[in-house]
């Protein structure tokens, strides 16, 4: 009987239910069992912070809020948090982001292992409560890992991947699970949760190794003079150069024990493909639903998911784009005055000059500001990047903008 | 002369000098300036504290001549993130202690203390100061005040007095010194009801013992705010070894005004009999090297308004008129 | 580049530059600070811990020595300067109530 009735439990357990990526995220910061959170709210993100005080309002999670009166102070109690032994973790968008900048690179200069979570959204001015890439390309020099997810699911599980390479003595590097805002943020999806058993012997706690306290005292955030500041700069370097496969090995051991895993980078129909499109988040997950169209125009291109953002998972990627003619990357973001005007197009255009890949290179600006973008619009990418086998296009195209 | 007596118990309050510990808790080799009383008012928080605390403190002169790495004059547990989040820092320090102790993962108690500059606190760090005292994290927050960003070279902030050169309020043909009253930052932090406010001078080390004692004890009913006015020997532009005197002088002209706000009652802690012309303790003072008689005049009844106040607020004349 | 080779590369410092040996300062004498080096008349001073109490680097130090002063009066403790760290500001020459502390020109060369 005993038996039975733990089998039923695993079933109903791993049965899907429908959450947001928001409420996703929320849940797996109560299965993380996550000590101390300290969040503002700010659209899209807002309903992470709710359900995660519903949490602990209901003693599901015991944990302490601190609500700040800003996302600086959300950033600096999370960092001061970690830093003194406790799981902590924040969530913020956009402008949040923005203000929390300063303390980005505190964060990690301090080695400090949070999680948070960036449901990703336009920048003022004009103020813009929808959906682009903008936020976190600021932050992407700020020494934190950074994921980009496509699915509920994905930022449920990415999040508790997050603290199992965040805490590694290896790494001590804060992680940024960033995913599209409102068209994640608050979209229902099936997702499956774990019990905290089973989460936290995945990724059980390893509070910072040289946490405040009285019994073996220590002096965080010292001055460093020239003598010294390069070196624990050049730390991060290391740190981010071995994140690298800490995160493929919590990838692989998260697939062992839960039967489900992504890889750094996904690559999608790119068997036989002679042109790649680069994506993240949401853009990826429709166009996974487009491209089988476009290979019944007969158009071969393949859909380059750009999972893990930093470190760069650049070994993965040469290969994708070493059996290929064309890429094309999708930025939703503007990189403004620089010789390609989307960030990760110049990214891609040092890695094929890097590797001496004969591949030719289309830069696309979309979606800026949450500009509509339907699957026509991307079947039109895929003859873009078709295209762009034989014909060169050195100039960002701004696609969808009204000129 | 015994070497030292015991300390008060808690609850109870330093009755002489010898009771202070003789250890050292931040040490020698801080390379504050020759003469800068931070120094002795840092000695004597972190002896009255004791071992079992964390210490935060805000970007500043302070946090920069104390820790110069690979080498720190700390021997607490410390952390310094910014310049403008010392309140919210130690609010996350604060949680974290009260989870872990909650969840069984913490065995004792352990207190938090802010510090932070002036600057750091009544102007850049206020928003943070003020939501740590608003949500009622149990911190002891201490402010130096050597009324001035002295850190980035004598800039002036909302805690200069009128009157004060200083590198951004000169005085010339048509600026005479900054021309803004000082900002009540003690009324503002008293105005979120915390348990203990008091202000401090380390010229006078049992009243600035005795207050950080009771800080430090009451941060178990919430937070705490002592304001410790700090002469600046390079800021100030008086000579190394004049610090304290100065300091001396603030209290003894009514410039300075030793009181605490313990659960709402106010009560000066230091009474002055007879004051001294406030010219007493300008004068010793480069920065207001350039004021008239006339403007020492002003600065004269600005105190003696401010005296008026307080003697109003007890009740009776516990500052005196100007002797 | 000059101070490669003497000081630790990045490796051997603690992630994100932790100082985890706590008043390490000590290691930093300020004494080479002094101009002018406060001189103690012990058969003048009182013991009244003043100079100890507002020296802003504990380099004033209480010792546990007796001392007889010329006049025959025993103290259990006696107060010394620690030059080490001294930076010569003279807040305790000073503030000392009996003037028993003199600020004297630092010998060149800076010997004891």
């Amino acid at each position: 009987m005993a038996v039975a009735a733990e089998e039923r439990l695993h079933v109903e357990r791993k049965k899907p239910r429908p959450l947001s990526t928001n409420s996703a995220i929320a849940h797996a910061v109560k299965d993380l069992d996550v000590d101390v959170v300290a969040a503002y709210p700010i659209t899209p993100q807002t309903t992470v912070v709710e359900k995660i005080a519903e949490f602990i309002a209901d003693g599901e999670l015991e944990a302490e809020m601190v609500h700040v009166e800003s996302e600086h102070s959300a950033l600096s109690a999370t960092v001061a948090a970690a830093l003194t032994g406790a799981r902590a973790f924040t969530a913020t968008a956009s402008q949040g982001l923005e203000l929390m900048h300063e303390i980005l690179h505190i964060a990690s200069g301090l080695r400090t292992p949070i999680v948070m979570s960036v449901a990703m959204r336009a920048l003022s001015a004009p103020i813009s409560i929808w959906n682009d890439h903008s936020d976190v390309m600021n932050a992407r020099d700020s020494g934190w890992i950074i994921f980009f997810v496509s699915s509920a699911q994905e930022a449920y599980d990415t999040v508790i991947q997050g603290y199992r390479i965040a805490e590694d003595s290896d790494v001590l590097l804060p992680v940024m699970v960033a995913y599209d805002g409102y068209v994640m943020s608050h979209t229902m999806e099936p997702v499956v949760t774990e019990d905290r058993d089973s989460v936290l012997a995945y990724a059980p706690k390893r509070p910072f190794p040289y946490k405040l306290d009285p019994e073996k005292p220590v002096t965080l955030g010292a001055l460093a003079d020239p003598d010294w500041y390069y070196e624990i700069k050049y730390q991060i370097v290391e740190a981010m150069r071995r994140a690298l496969d800490k995160a493929r090995e919590a990838d692989e051991e998260f697939g062992k024990r839960f039967g489900r895993k992504y890889g750094l980078v996904e690559c999608y129909m790119c068997e036989g493909a002679k042109s790649l499109i680069v994506a993240a988040s949401s853009y990826a997950a429709t166009l996974k639903a487009v491209l089988p169209r476009a290979w019944e125009e007969g158009l071969k291109v393949g859909l380059l998911r750009l999972r893990l953002y930093r470190p760069f998972p650049e070994d993965l990627i040469v290969d994708a784009l070493s059996n290929v003619d064309s890429v094309l990357v999708i930025d939703r973001a503007i990189s403004y005055g620089a010789p390609y005007q989307g960030p990760l197009a110049n990214e891609f255009s040092g890695l094929i000059l890097k590797h001496g890949l004969g591949v030719n290179l289309v830069s696309v600006v979309a979606g800026i500001g949450q500009r509509r973008m339907v699957d026509d619009d991307f079947l039109k990418l895929a003859k873009l990047a078709w295209e762009a086998r034989t014909v060169r296009k050195p100039e960002t195209i701004f696609y969808g903008v009204r000129k | 002369m015994a070497a030292s007596l015991k300390p008060p118990a808690r609850g109870e309050r330093y009755k002489s000098l010898f009771q202070i510990p003789r250890e050292e808790w931040f040490v020698s080799g801080h390379r504050l300036c020759a003469g800068c009383p931070v120094g002795t008012t840092m000695r004597m928080l972190t002896k009255v504290i004791g071992p079992n605390a964390i210490i935060v403190n805000a970007t500043g002169c302070l946090e920069v001549a104390s820790t110069p790495y690979p080498y720190t004059a700390w021997r607490h547990p410390w952390l310094h993130l910014a310049f403008e989040n010392a309140g919210a820092a130690a609010s996350g320090v604060e949680a974290a202690l009260k989870v872990l102790k909650a969840k069984g993962r913490l065995d004792r108690d352990i207190k938090v203390v802010a510090i932070g500059g002036d600057g750091g606190t009544v102007d850049i760090g206020l928003q943070a100061l003020s939501g740590m005292l608003e949500r009622g994290h149990k911190v002891m927050y201490v402010l130096y005040d050597n009324e001035a960003y002295m850190n980035t070279g004598i800039q002036r902030s909302g805690a200069t007095p009128w009157g004060a050169w200083t590198t951004t309020t000169p005085a010339g043909k048509k600026w005479r010194g900054e021309w803004r009253p000082k900002k009540d930052i003690d009324a503002i932090v008293a105005a979120h009801r915390v348990p203990y406010v008091a202000t401090a001078n380390p010229a006078y080390p049992v009243d600035m013992a005795n207050k950080f004692k009771k800080a430090f004890e009451l941060t178990d009913e919430g937070p705490t705010f002592v304001h410790v006015l700090i002469p600046c020997v390079p800021g100030w532009r008086i000579k190394d070894d004049m610090g304290i005197t100065v300091a001396r002088l603030a209290v003894e002209t009514g410039v300075w005004i030793l009181y605490e706000i313990d659960h709402g009652e106010f009560r000066v802690t230091f009474p002055v009999k007879r004051r001294k012309p406030v010219k007493e303790y300008l004068k010793l003072q480069g920065r207001f090297r350039h004021l008239t008689e006339e403007e020492i005049q002003k600065i004269q009844e600005m105190v003696d308004r401010q005296v008026e106040e307080v003697n109003k607020l007890v009740g009776k004349e516990v500052i005196g008129p100007v002797a | 580049m000059s101070s490669e080779g003497s000081l630790p590369a990045y490796y051997e410092i603690p992630p994100g530059g932790a100082i985890p040996e706590p008043g390490s300062s000590l290691k930093y004498k300020t004494g080479s600070w002094r101009v002018l080096r406060p001189v103690i008349n012990q058969d003048k001073c009182v013991r009244c811990r003043l100079c100890w109490v507002y020296c802003p680097d504990a380099a004033i130090l209480e010792l546990d020595e007796e001392y007889v002063t010329s006049k025959g009066r025993r103290y259990k403790i006696t107060y010394k300067v620690n030059y080490d760290y001294c930076k010569g500001c003279g807040v305790c020459a000073r503030e000392c109530p009996v003037n028993a502390i003199e600020m004297v020109p630092e010998p060149i060369g800076g010997e004891e």
